[in-house]
């Protein structure tokens, strides 16, 4: 146990140093930082105060120990777009990016899970060919056309939805449900198929002979079973998200989240903003994949973390 | 125990079940009926695909998709377990009075819950036992099946465990609630042959303790001769015959019979050679007219094609072919 909490950990720190390296060089390859970051007209002797101050005269290996050093204290510097510490940007907007999410991907399970068991049941059936279709009309949708759909339903035919921002609880509806239908599309298909496996096995049989109840049957026992798959889905679902992808929902909605500040920063190019982003989402992405390993051996005890 | 002792604790009355296939109605029951007394052994031989699994599926309640139940019924301790009032019964009676051991020990036991745990959920469940009761229970089960430090095993999975001692998990897992009747659907085929001796040893050994009736599937002759007081032979969704083991065995009626026991390879005996069957078991879609096992029987006759029912014959014996019930067995 130790050694693998060990291993991982080392394993991590190599993912994220490695993306540390590309920010470093990406950010200073692609362009010269100061003509990106000064208005046109400003006078040599401004760009040059300004590199001082960005300590881009001195050699690469000093700038990039001193960028390591500063990661190391979660210092990126300040925003040029809003002047104030990145990292405090991030931490404003990273944990909004959470709850929807949460909300989002949770509704998802919450629908998928019992959907597909059922439909898995009698496969064919009425309510698995209807979950089959709906799925498929799921996945065939773009999500930005699903997100505008919810809001000339709810908020403008209706009323009964705000249209954006995150103001009260009522506005996570919306884009809640719009980054979590794709997800439930995908998820549900997985469960259906998953459990028809699981439902053919051989200790399915046992259990029902063992005279337990249906749930117990189906929901415990080969449930736990179609486990890994799921959350396997769920896990790539969450990393997608909290690395950029809900940008998508979150620009339709203006939900002020780390992808919707992400896509400003880079329309304002914000160099620095950009770089705490990225970093943050590579942490992310490492301790989600840690977490997954917990969650997968606490679902089948077989597997060995290493 | 205060049921009346004269009905069977068991009774299969013309159990019809069929599957529906793309390819076809699949009758693998058609019209089965055995019955299975306090404390007795029966043993169910016959070729792969004859109905074996599926009859005994059927007392379990396991007959799922595309099987139906569309004929007969079944009688334990006198009730029907078919009939619409009797599914409280069914609840009260499937893994509590009836239990079964299946055929691959590697597959029955779910990989991802303790042993422990699929042992002390059948307590929980029939007998409402605390957590606690259910292990100390659970314990004296393992050790009922000369698994030893029991305490260890129920924390271990399936996958740490062999073969063997899977099926014995099996086993202390089917006698939990102390049940009236245990059904063996080849218990040791996915055994290697030690093993199998052991696990036959035991079960042995068990029912004549705990007297209870079991209902064992075989390939092996020599174990129903060893272990069952009697014998039903199935060939294609029908018994074709049934009686006391040993008389079975000494002088099978049936012309299937006489075939399965010829084929059947003996240790104390030097045979010329041994003996299969020849032609191909029927196809349960569209099985032959009258007794399916005229178009391999040497001793088909016109009569053959007439359909008939397992006749009395005496001293317990029931049969099913019109040759042998006109007398003149040969
Ligand atoms: N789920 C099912 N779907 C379709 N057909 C089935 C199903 N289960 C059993 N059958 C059919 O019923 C017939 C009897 O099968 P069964 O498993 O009872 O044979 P068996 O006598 O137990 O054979 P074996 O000795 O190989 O175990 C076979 O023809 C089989 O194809
Ligand atoms: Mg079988």
């Amino acid at each position: 146990m130790g050694r693998f909490i060990y291993r991982r950990l080392v394993h991590g720190l190599i993912v994220i140093f490695g993306v540390t390296i590309i920010v470093f060089v990406v950010t200073r390859m692609v362009g010269d930082p100061v003509q990106v970051m000064l208005p046109l007209e400003s006078t040599l002797e401004q760009r040059a105060a300004f590199e001082k101050k960005l300590g881009l005269d001195r050699p690469i290996y000093i700038q990039f120990g001193e960028f390591l050093g500063n990661i190391a204290r979660l210092d990126f510097g300040e925003s040029l777009w809003q002047k104030r510490p990145a990292m405090d940007i991030v931490f404003e907007k990273l944990p909004m990016t959470m709850l929807l999410t949460a909300v989002g991907i949770g509704f998802a399970c919450a629908a998928a899970i019992p959907l597909g068991i059922i439909a898995a049941l009698r496969p064919g059936g009425m309510v698995d060919r209807v979950t089959v279709f709906g799925s498929l009309l799921g996945l065939s949708v773009p999500q930005f056309w699903l997100g505008l759909l919810f809001i000339v339903l709810f908020a403008v035919q209706f009323k009964i939805l705000p249209t954006s921002g995150a103001a009260t609880p009522a506005h996570i509806i919306m884009p809640a449900l719009t980054m979590g239908l794709p997800t439930l599309a995908r998820l549900v298909m997985l469960v259906r198929s998953s459990m028809i496996d699981e439902l053919n096995q051989q200790y399915v049989k046992t259990s029902f002979a063992k005279g337990l109840p249906f749930v117990r049957v189906v929901g415990l026992h080969a449930l736990r079973n179609a486990g890994l798959p799921i959350m396997t889905l769920v896990g790539w679902e969450v990393i997608r998200s909290l690395a950029g992808y809900s940008v998508v929902v979150e620009t339709v909605f203006a939900w002020p989240g780390i992808g919707l500040t992400a896509i400003q920063a880079i329309e304002r190019d914000d160099l620095i903003l950009i770089q705490a982003i990225v970093f943050t989402a590579a942490v992310c992405v490492v301790v989600i994949n840690i977490a997954l390993d917990f969650i997968y051996k606490l679902i089948d005890p077989r597997l060995k973390l290493t | 125990m205060n049921d009346c002792q004269n009905t069977p604790l068991l009774e299969v009355r013309n159990l019809v079940v069929n599957f529906y296939t793309r390819g076809g109605v699949v009758q693998a029951s058609r019209g089965v009926s055995f019955q299975v007394a306090h404390g007795q052994t029966l043993g169910i031989v016959g070729e792969s695909g004859s109905g074996k699994s599926v009859a005994v599926q059927a007392v379990m309640g396991l007959i799922s998709n595309p099987g139906r139940i569309e004929g007969g019924d079944i009688l334990f301790r006198g009730r029907s377990l078919l009939d619409p009032a009797g599914r409280k019964f069914v609840r009260k009676v499937r893994g509590k009075e009836i239990a079964m051991i299946f055929q691959d020990p590697m597959t029955s036991l779910n990989p991802v819950f303790t042993i422990g745990t699929q042992i002390t959920e059948v307590l929980r469940h029939h007998l409402g036992m605390t957590r606690d009761q259910a292990r100390k229970r659970a314990m004296d089960l393992l050790g009922l099946v000369d698994i030893n430090a029991p305490e260890k095993r129920l924390k271990q999975y399936p996958y740490e465990m062999s073969g063997g001692m899977r099926q014995r998990v099996m086993i202390a897992m089917a006698l939990a609630c102390e049940p009236r009747l245990i059904i063996a659907d080849e218990p040791t085929t996915a055994l290697d042959v030690t093993i199998q001796a052991q696990i036959l040893e035991l079960l042995a050994d068990l029912q004549q303790r705990l007297e209870v009736s079991v209902i064992l599937i075989t390939h092996d002759l020599g174990v129903v001769a060893q272990l069952c007081h009697r014998v039903a032979v199935m060939y294609a969704g029908r018994i074709v015959e049934v009686g006391d083991a040993d008389q079975v065995f000494a002088s099978p009626v049936h012309p299937y019979t006489k075939g399965l026991i010829r084929a059947t390879p003996r240790l104390d005996v030097v045979t010329e050679r041994m003996v299969s069957i020849d032609g191909v078991p029927p196809d349960l879609i569209s099985p032959p007219q009258g007794c399916a096992f005229s178009p391999r029987c040497d001793q088909a006759k016109n009569d053959c094609l007439r359909s008939q029912t397992l006749t009395p014959l005496g001293d317990d014996r029931h049969v099913s072919c019109w040759c042998a019930i006109k007398g003149d067995t040969r």
